[in-house]
């Protein structure tokens, strides 16, 4: 019978100098299932690779033998000796395989829990290998598996809900503050790296205009061309401040820019709109007193750093919850492996066959009332040899498999063509 | 009987208040759905109890402290309904479900007088001034509530505590725009229910005003939210100090209908409207 392993290494087994002669070549993936494919006991594979991990999945017949043939062929495409690699990589099989998957899928083996481009890089390697044929039935079932947990992790668990980042926890502070970005005003004060940062991150949810003010002018009007903005002088800074609602201060000035009687001073011209102050300058460029001001808020980088921490633990705990989905998910596939052989195939076509007899008789009790005991019984006889007859060649063909290696995809057209699994819901 | 279409509303929204809570600590979506569906029912129901009331005693059932309860529950339901039309807010049901059933629980807890309503009480004018009052009533319930969200999350973001409720809660943006909603459409309603029970009060008792304690008071009311709507419109107030004075303006609102009636006497009061003394 058939087992999964899976051999990788991740951010906290390998250093990224190992990680990175593996994932620095895209073409890396390729190859690696090319390779693999070529490996007589490896059945089906994919090979993910990303800048947090590397690993390959398989479905082979001598656990043993495909993980050592793996680890060579990861040893030859990264250019390094066996020893070197050995140390660092993991291996796992069957249950603990599957669970590692799902794990690594639903972002809770992630350097950074609950960040999301993971999901997408392993829906590409399953590409690749769905594209490269090295994918077959136990695979493709697993991978859509891998997905569904992924969902479920995501919609039923708050592991990827808050920002874990700097400029995440400001845009998301800002939705908290003016419920949408659309249509809003924000002033960078500081055109330096920070400040190019965070108006990225700010232009690409919709804000309507951004205005650049720095001490040499020449910089702004830079920055301001990239985003489409204008750019103002740092005396314009109080007028600039009566229109705009974000207002994110970078500069590198030793003393508070924006002081509390600027803005006290323009709160009524504004008519009490919100004005939301980020401030990640160190040393401040915002007077913190501000933020006592009505309809002024003022967040300075530790306030955000704070944020970020604490949707960290918030994350932590929200996993406790993520790990319970997977262990059930990985118990229902486990499962369904188990149902992929011969035997149990075939006692499920019979119960199915009887099933299908038993209803179906109950069905015309009514029609076949008249009918004396002995002509009934007949009636059952003839009913029950058909059911035999007609399933009798399927099972004769599903033992003859036993022995073949192909047996796992006629096992499951089988179970596809007489629906033993139930309702299969969500797959394809 | 009536009473126990009224008994089984009183359950729906019982346990609608429930599931609006559990809502609010789970988040889960059908458990909003759920909360929301047992609400409408029962909002149905006490809909139809009022239609049932109305003709059981000949008039709008607004003569005793129970049926005005009621019917102010009612009203906040109805509130709530529109204005989750408009916004699709759904936190909002945990705040004004729970606050509806608060009412209809007390509403419930007292008896209610069915005789029958004075030859006086059967006018069109009285329904449309008991209705524009109510309705008016229940947006700045709808108001009180959301500007206690406000408070909350207000400070929340002010003291950066991000725990708690914060991320249950709208934003700042949309808390203030369904008070302001509530506050310019109850407003109308407001004026409106007063006009209509002054010109009636001209029918029926042959003067507009009377300086009955009801009156004055209404008129105090009345004039505390024309200073918060006009602090809004005309001065641009919004957020923090815009939500205290609408907490400020339901308190006075509230005193106006339940201290004032039942012991500032006045024809207005329970005692008299039971008894028809005051026509």
């Amino acid at each position: 019978m058939s087992r999964i392993i899976n051999l990788g290494m991740n951010h906290e087994t390998a250093p990224v100098s190992l990680r990175e002669c593996l994932a620095s070549d895209p073409s890396n993936s390729g190859k690696a299932l090319d390779a693999m494919k070529e490996v007589s006991s490896i059945k089906e594979c994919i090979f993910i690779s990303t800048c947090n991990r590397v690993e390959a999945f398989a479905v082979a017949d001598d656990p043993r033998y495909s993980a050592v043939a793996i680890l060579k062929i990861m040893c030859e495409l990264g250019g390094r000796s066996n020893e070197e690699l050995s140390s660092s990589i993991y291996s796992n099989e069957d249950g603990d395989a599957i669970r590692h998957l799902f794990r690594v899928a639903s972002s809770l083996d992630s350097m950074m829990v609950g960040e999301p481009q993971i999901l997408g890089q392993v829906k590409q390697a399953y590409a690749l290998a769905v594209e490269k044929k090295t994918s077959g039935v136990i695979l493709n079932r697993l991978m859509h598996r891998a997905f569904r947990v992924a969902k479920r992790v995501r919609t039923e668990t708050g592991v990827s809900e808050s920002a874990v980042s700097v400029s995440y926890a400001a845009v998301e502070l800002a939705r908290k503050i003016f419920h949408v970005l659309e249509g809003k005003k924000v002033l960078l004060i500081g055109a330096g790296e920070m400040a190019e940062l965070a108006a990225r991150h700010l232009s690409t949810h919709g804000i309507s205009e951004i205005i650049v003010a720095n001490r040499t002018l020449s910089r702004a009007m830079h920055l301001a061309e990239v985003f489409g903005g204008r750019a103002v002088s740092f005396n314009e800074i109080e007028t600039s401040l009566v229109e705009a609602d974000i207002v994110v201060a970078s500069t590198g000035s030793p003393e508070p820019i924006i002081t509390y009687e600027t803005v006290k001073g323009c709160l009524r011209k504004r008519r009490s709109r919100p004005l939301f102050f980020i401030d990640i300058a160190v040393p401040r460029d915002v007077d913190p007193r501000i933020n006592k001001l009505q309809n002024v808020y003022v967040y300075d980088i530790d306030d955000l750093k704070g944020v970020v921490e604490h949707n960290i633990t918030q994350r932590k705990q929200e996993s406790i919850k993520a790990e319970r989905i997977v262990q059930e998910e990985v118990e229902k596939f486990q499962k369904w492996l188990e149902t992929l052989s011969v035997v149990p195939t075939i006692v499920d076509l019979r119960k199915k066959a009887e099933a299908i007899l038993e209803h179906e008789f109950k069905k015309s009790s009514g029609a076949l009332a008249s009918m004396s005991d002995s002509q009934r019984e007949a009636m059952f006889v003839m009913a029950r040899s058909i059911c035999d007859k007609l399933i009798n060649d399927p099972v004769v063909f599903l033992k003859r498999t036993i022995s073949r290696s192909s047996s796992t995809g006629y096992l499951d057209l089988t179970r596809k063509l007489f629906k033993l699994d139930g309702d299969e819901d969500d797959l394809h | 009987m009536i009473y126990i279409i009224f008994n089984i509303s009183l359950w729906l929204h019982l346990l609608s208040a429930g599931g609006f809570i559990v809502f609010l600590i789970s988040q889960q979506k059908f458990v909003f759905r759920i909360s929301y569906w047992t609400l409408l029912s029962g909002f149905l129901l006490h809909t139809a109890f009022l239609i049932l009331r109305y003709i059981l005693i000949g008039g709008t059932p607004v003569f005793d402290l129970s049926s005005a309860l009621s019917l102010f529950s009612w009203s906040i339901v109805l509130a709530y309904l529109l204005l989750h039309l408009r916004f699709g807010l759904m936190v909002l049901g945990s705040f004004a479900a729970p606050f509806a059933a608060f009412f209809m629980i007390i509403s419930s807890a007292m008896s209610w007088s069915d005789a029958p309503a004075g030859v006086g009480f059967k006018s069109l004018w009285l329904t449309v001034h008991v209705g524009t009052i109510f309705l008016g009533n229940g947006l700045f319930a709808i108001n009180f509530l959301g500007s206690i969200m406000y408070l909350f999350q207000e400070y929340y973001i002010k003291e950066k505590k991000l725990g708690g409720f914060y991320n249950r809660l709208p934003s700042l943006a949309t808390i203030d725009s369904i008070n302001y909603q509530s506050l310019v459409t109850g407003f109308p309603l407001l004026t409106v229910g007063m006009i209509s029970g002054s010109i009636y009060a001209q029918y029926t008792l042959g003067t507009y005003w009377q300086w009955d304690p009801k009156e004055v008071w209404s008129f105090v009311t009345w004039l505390a939210y024309a200073a918060l709507i006009h602090e809004r419109v005309a001065i641009g107030w919004r957020g923090r100090k815009a939500a205290i004075m609408s907490i400020g303006c339901f308190a006075l609102l509230i005193f106006t209908f339940l201290v004032v009636s039942l012991w500032m006497g006045g024809y207005h009061s329970f005692g008299s409207l039971g008894e028809k003394r005051g026509l």
